[in-house]
């Protein structure tokens, strides 16, 4: 799906656990999330350090959306 | 034992008819062998024979598909064959695309087994490979010596009912149906062997293979994020309360549209996961944790993005068929292009 969101013209970004079926598929721009039952937080903290760890996650999938990439990038910390 | 009874197949050109002026010949059905029928018949051995071939021409098939097919049936059956050859078809389109089509309509009407033979970019090749046995041929009718052999070897086990190999044994295109067997070693022991031959550098034939994707070009960055529309979209199973659109566990065969327009969060009464691939006590609690609205809807006031799309997409990523996925990407992304959208999160469990 991810590529052919790409392929209609509209940049992406995969936030996605398991980075390596990402890579695989063919995602050009990836940033990995915190864990498969929750991708975007963790429930495991407080509400609010759930949502901030969210907002931080959301951010980063924005900036790699605003950054030129030739390749399959992964954005890491 | 009586011989089993063969039928074969061939076209204008291999019937010794004529070529492309040919093509137009209405099908008919001769007693015993034409052309390659003798090399077939004598590869069958004592065992089968070849009772009659049909003949059609190619261009008169690809016109007439409905017509020619109910006729080559109908002079078929007669014969009571226990196995149908069609071709080999080698490089040959239209004769191979025919081959395919008189080959499953005779299996499908007839009840009997059937196979052909093609050249791996034969358009025929493609489309009937899922559902026939189609033996891999070179290009050209010079290979009919190598060819008619193995369509032989493997049609006759068809016609007996015998257990068929898998295609690097039977020389058949590979058709991905997996097959259960047991293997007289174990999966730790042969993959440990892979593992050591890999490390050494040797040659070793994996045994899941994978398939290849294709690559798209990135889209340049986006400039002005505070200008631009942004919609979610996720393989997440994220789905309105009670799941309207009977969206699928696993392996999905649709995918759902659903609006979030007005809302601030994506609730755990309105929304709920049916993914069957991840522990879903998490995400039932806090749907936010797979299509992230509290935060963007938050990010969409403070004008770090232009606007929030009013609503989200949605499928289940688990054992979904790529086919399948890369239809819905299609098909959505039509929409989203449509809607203005022009950034997309895409996330996924």
């Amino acid at each position: 799906m991810v590529k052919e969101v790409e392929r209609a013209g509209i940049p992406v970004v995969h936030v996605c656990t398991v980075t390596p079926i990402s890579l695989t598929v063919g995602a050009n721009r990836i940033v990995p999330a915190v864990g498969i039952p929750y991708p975007l937080g963790d429930p495991n903290l407080d509400v609010e350090g759930d949502k901030k760890l969210r907002r931080q996650l959301v951010e980063k999938a924005l900036k790699a959306l605003q950054t030129e990439v030739e390749e399959q990038t992964v954005f890491e910390d | 034992m009586s011989k089993l009874k063969v039928v074969h197949y061939i076209n204008n050109f291999f019937a010794g008819i004529g070529g492309e002026e040919k093509a137009d010949i209405v099908p008919e059905i001769r007693e015993g062998v034409v052309g390659p029928g003798m090399a077939l018949n004598k590869a069958l051995g004592d065992e089968a024979e070849v009772v009659a071939t049909a003949i059609c021409g190619d261009s008169y098939f690809g016109e007439n598909l409905e017509e020619a097919q109910a006729t080559l049936i109908e002079m078929i059956k007669q014969y009571e064959p226990d196995l149908f050859v069609a071709g080999p078809a080698f490089n040959a389109g239209r004769y191979g695309v025919a081959c395919g089509i008189i080959a499953k309509a005779v299996e499908a009407e007839l009840n009997i087994p059937v196979i052909t033979g093609m050249y791996i970019e034969n358009p025929g090749a493609d489309m009937f490979k899922k559902d026939l046995h189609i033996i891999a041929t070179n290009n050209s009718a010079a290979d009919m010596r190598n060819a008619i052999p193995k369509v032989a070897k493997l049609g006759l086990k068809l016609a007996k009912g015998e257990e068929v190999g898998p295609p690097e044994e039977e020389g058949y295109h590979v058709r991905g149906i997996r097959v259960n067997y047991f293997h007289e070693r174990r999966g730790t022991e042969r993959a440990i062997d892979m593992l050591l031959k890999k490390i050494n550098g040797e040659e070793f034939v994996t045994e899941y293979p994978m398939p290849v994707f294709d690559r798209v070009e990135p889209q340049p960055a986006i400039k002005d994020m505070s200008k631009v529309k942004v919609a979610i979209v996720t393989s997440g199973g994220i789905v309105p309360q009670g799941n309207p659109d009977r969206i699928e566990s696993s392996s999905a065969t649709k995918y759902g549209i659903y609006d979030i327009s007005g809302m601030d969060s994506l609730t755990s009464d309105k929304f709920m996961t049916i993914h069957g691939g991840y522990d879903r006590a998490f995400v039932t609690e806090n749907p936010n944790l797979v299509v992230p609205l509290d935060v963007m809807r938050e990010m969409e006031k403070e004008g770090v993005i232009g606007e929030l799309c009013n609503y989200f997409v949605t499928t289940t990523g688990t054992g979904t068929a790529v086919g399948n996925a890369k239809a819905f990407g299609e098909a959505f992304s039509k929409k989203l292009v449509a809607d203005g959208v022009e950034a997309v999160i895409l996330t996924s469990t």
